[in-house]
């Protein structure tokens, strides 16, 4: 137990500041319930969606800056071949779009394992292809989504006592769940962290190393290709210019306590931090604080506590 | 040569990178139940050998066959499944995954591994325990006992008990030759013959990349191993000695107390004086790196004293050593110069890194010092321009020069002719000589024994941390030398 919490203490320290954040917002605006919750949860869930996908292959040792224009090419893909389509057809086409996720993000993996080159030139390379593979696939925001999909994650969970409970938060829950225990559990799992901490190390404990690193970009594709439908999703139509999620998914991925260079953190931190971030923001409009002052702010936050975590980590191993 | 039918069969094995043939022609037979060492001098060759037997690098020709067939082993994994398991210098241990997390890595079952720790003396080892947070001691017994559980038919131990405390190299020591005698085949390759010794049936020798001998381990054959290692060098080179500086009374330029730092420094003192040039002889991973890292100022000491002058120092930057005199220039030609600037501007930077300085250069000193020291080391300028372009001959010239001109007082060079050809070498000698004729100290780490007598006064030698000897250039030739550094003059310690 002690170890458990030691070894998950940013993890709930970073709970614990969300908890408070929600109470100020309480706080701030008494009227804040179950609606704002909801609509906090659908501005999350394409963040939240690329974080996961960022943190994995962080956790792996990379980096991939193409995760936006990723997510661009799966919301206009969906919403191009949806416009018009019965639900069977819509299920059909939601798993092809995961499946071109898949295949974006091991196409990123194996260039970076075959070319030798370093991944962060490849994944920047990629962005501007991924960027203009979504342009011409829709040039301006167009498209539909299915009705089905459109209510996944909107409103409260249709059950009495949880109807609070935003339907966009159990999604990103289920899904990440039921994507990520299974591999954490695996010897996949193992494989990702034992590259990320030490490639070396696992070439000579017999890991394949090359084909954990496609492995690892592809799971951060499939996570691009469903914080992309999640972007339909929400607005109902494909958009083709990708949001701000590179670099939020990034900060995300720091605050939640996954060291980049790698080896070290899990998924429920990033998701943690997301829904901070998008938090203060939130309390920040509600303040009425000027958007560039509430940038600024954002920006001090990050920094701030991931220094406080360095001097706690430092402190703890002095003791 | 073995009687039964070796278990591992490498012949005639040769890799060339480059313009550098690593290995000529290398051969290793290990028969079952045999402990044999694989021994060499720096750079005979032993690390690409390895490499090779372990499948990280492919042979450009030579065969290795294990129980007869030929093995097709590219990478670790492959080579475990062959029977062959290799424990590396450095633990091959993922930091932050846990013991058991190690394990299940590479297939490995907990009881057998759980046995063989005990076995070796950590009993107490959890195996939920991060890699991280454990001791390197713990780590190469950790690694050492993974490799036991995985029952192999070849073990390959490379420098195992360097960094071990002595009961637990004790209790290597045994279960490897236990293993043997239940007749499995373990390759050994270590420095200290005292090892070799206590467990080992033969003995292989490379020398420049050639195997020179195989030889059985009897009560003096540390002498001939020795020989071998050195080979015809030991006639050679003797023609220059020069006469050693007289013994100075004076407070000493720098003075070294007891310093101890990270695992594998642990306690060597010396005096360096001025005018003289103090050579430091050791094998590799005798702690030599770090004590040049630590004087200068890349590395805290963790215990013993750094005097300059008779004033004690303690250096939290390189600026400060380079403040208190002591400037270094890097084994690694690469870490000290800025590779795509030109000669003139790497050899100005030492002059510039002061914050007096801050404001416009002052171009025609600047140019006058550059040229002279330039002169001064006959530095090849036709490549002008880049630093990289120059042969590597002359980029070691620059990174001295640099010092030259901005007046050196004591001057660290950590192997500064590696990779030079003899010509410039010869150059570099007298170089290093003028500089201590003009009062500099100089302190001249060399991974080429002969170069003692070439350019030193004495020589202090190290090994597994520790100063064991010190000896005067005119009795440093190269096997009084090699001995020394194999530990095999050391008086037992009272």
């Amino acid at each position: 137990m002690k170890r458990w919490i030691e070894a998950n203490s940013w993890t709930l320290g970073l709970a614990v500041l969300l908890a408070l954040l929600l109470l100020a917002t309480k706080l701030i605006q008494p009227g804040f319930g179950a609606s704002g919750l909801d609509s906090l949860a659908r501005a999350a869930l394409p963040f939240a969606l690329a974080t996961v996908g960022m943190a994995i292959v962080v956790i792996a040792g990379g980096i991939d800056l193409s995760i936006a224009a990723m997510m661009a090419v799966a919301s206009v893909t969906g919403a191009v071949l949806m416009q018009g389509a019965t639900d069977l057809q819509s299920v059909v086409i939601v798993l092809c779009v995961l499946l071109l996720g898949l295949a974006m993000g091991a196409i990123n993996g194996l260039l970076i394992v075959v070319s030798k080159v370093p991944d962060i030139v490849v994944t920047l390379a990629m962005l501007f292809v991924w960027q203009g593979v979504a342009l011409l696939i829709l040039n301006a925001p167009g498209g539909g989504a299915a009705p089905w999909l459109r209510s996944i994650a909107a409103g409260g969970l249709p059950l009495p006592g949880l109807d609070w409970l935003p339907r966009g938060i159990v999604f990103l829950a289920v899904v990440t769940a039921a994507i990520w225990l299974p591999i954490r559990r695996s010897k996949l799992g193992l494989r990702l962290y034992a590259i990320g901490s030490d490639a070396l190390a696992a070439f000579r404990s017999g890991v394949p190393v090359g084909q954990t690193r496609i492995a690892a970009y592809a799971l951060c594709g499939l996570f691009a290709a469903l914080g992309g439908l999640s972007v339909t999703m929400g607005t109902g139509i494909g958009e083709p210019i990708p949001g701000p999620y590179l670099l939020a998914s990034v900060a995300a991925v720091v605050l939640g306590g996954v060291v980049l260079g790698g080896g070290r953190g899990g998924l429920l931190g990033p998701i943690l931090a997301v829904l901070i971030l998008r938090t203060v923001r939130m309390d920040l409009t509600l303040l009425s604080v000027d958007p560039n002052v509430a940038a600024i702010i954002e920006g001090s936050i990050m920094v701030a506590v991931v220094m406080f975590g360095a001097v706690l980590a430092t402190r703890g191993r002095r003791t | 040569m073995p009687e039964t039918a070796a278990v591992l069969d490498a012949t005639g094995v040769a890799k060339r990178f480059g313009a550098v043939q690593a290995l000529k022609n290398a051969s290793l037979q290990v028969g079952p139940g045999q402990v044999v060492a694989l021994m060499g001098a720096n750079g005979a060759g032993k690390s690409t050998f390895v490499k090779i037997l372990t499948g990280v690098l492919k042979p450009d020709s030579g065969h290795v066959r294990i129980r007869g067939r030929e093995s097709t082993v590219t990478n670790p994994a492959g080579a475990r499944k062959w029977g062959l398991v290799p424990v590396y210098q450095e633990p091959s241990l993922i930091p932050d995954l846990s013991v058991a997390d190690n394990l299940r890595l590479g297939d490995t079952a907990l009881e057998p591994f759980r046995h063989w720790v005990a076995e070796l003396g950590l009993p107490d080892l959890d195996p939920e325990a991060m890699i991280r947070s454990l001791p390197l001691a713990s780590l190469r017994i950790v690694d050492l006992a993974r490799a036991l559980a995985i029952e192999p038919d070849v073990l390959l131990l490379d420098e195992l008990t360097a960094a071990l405390p002595t009961d637990l190299v004790e209790r290597v020591l045994r279960t490897v030759r236990a293993q043997a005698d239940a007749g499995r085949s373990v390759i050994y390759i270590s420095h200290r013959f005292t090892e070799i010794a206590a467990i080992c049936d033969r003995a292989t020798v490379l020398r420049d990349g050639l195997t020179v001998g195989d030889v059985a381990i009897e009560p003096g054959i540390e002498e001939r191993i020795v020989e071998m290692m050195l080979g015809g060098a030991v006639a050679a080179a003797m023609t220059e000695t020069r006469p050693a500086g007289a013994a100075s009374t004076e407070t000493p330029r720098l003075s070294v107390r007891n310093l101890k730092t990270g695992t594998r420094l642990t306690d060597v003192s010396f005096d360096l004086h001025k005018g003289e040039v103090l050579g430091v002889v050791a094998l590799e991973g005798q702690g030599q790196d770090e004590l040049f890292d630590t004087l200068a100022g890349q590395r805290k000491a963790s215990a013993g004293t750094v005097e300059v002058d008779g004033a004690a120092q303690t250096f939290t930057h390189p600026a400060d050593a380079i403040a208190a005199g002591l400037t270094l220039v890097p084994g690694d030609r690469a870490h000290a110069l800025f590779m795509s600037r030109s000669v003139r501007e790497n050899i100005a930077v030492p002059l510039l890194a002061r914050f007096r300085n801050w404001g416009a250069i002052r171009m025609a000193d600047e140019a006058a010092k550059v040229t002279s020291a330039i002169e001064t080391l006959q530095i090849d300028t036709r490549a002008q321009g880049e630093v990289r372009r120059l042969s590597g001959g002359n980029q070691q010239k620059v990174t001295i020069a640099r010092w030259i001109a901005k007046g050196v007082q004591t001057l660290l060079l950590f192997d500064p002719t590696r990779g030079i050809d003899i010509r410039t070498k010869r150059q570099i000698y007298a170089l290093v000589r003028d500089l201590a004729d003009q009062g500099a100290a100089i302190l001249y780490y060399t991974s080429e024994l002969a170069e003692i007598r070439l350019a030193c006064d004495r020589a202090v030698v190290i090994f597994n941390g520790r100063v064991v000897d010190v000896i005067d250039a005119k009795d440093a030739d190269e096997q009084t030398l090699m001995r020394a550094a194999y530990g095999l003059t050391e008086k037992a310690p009272a």
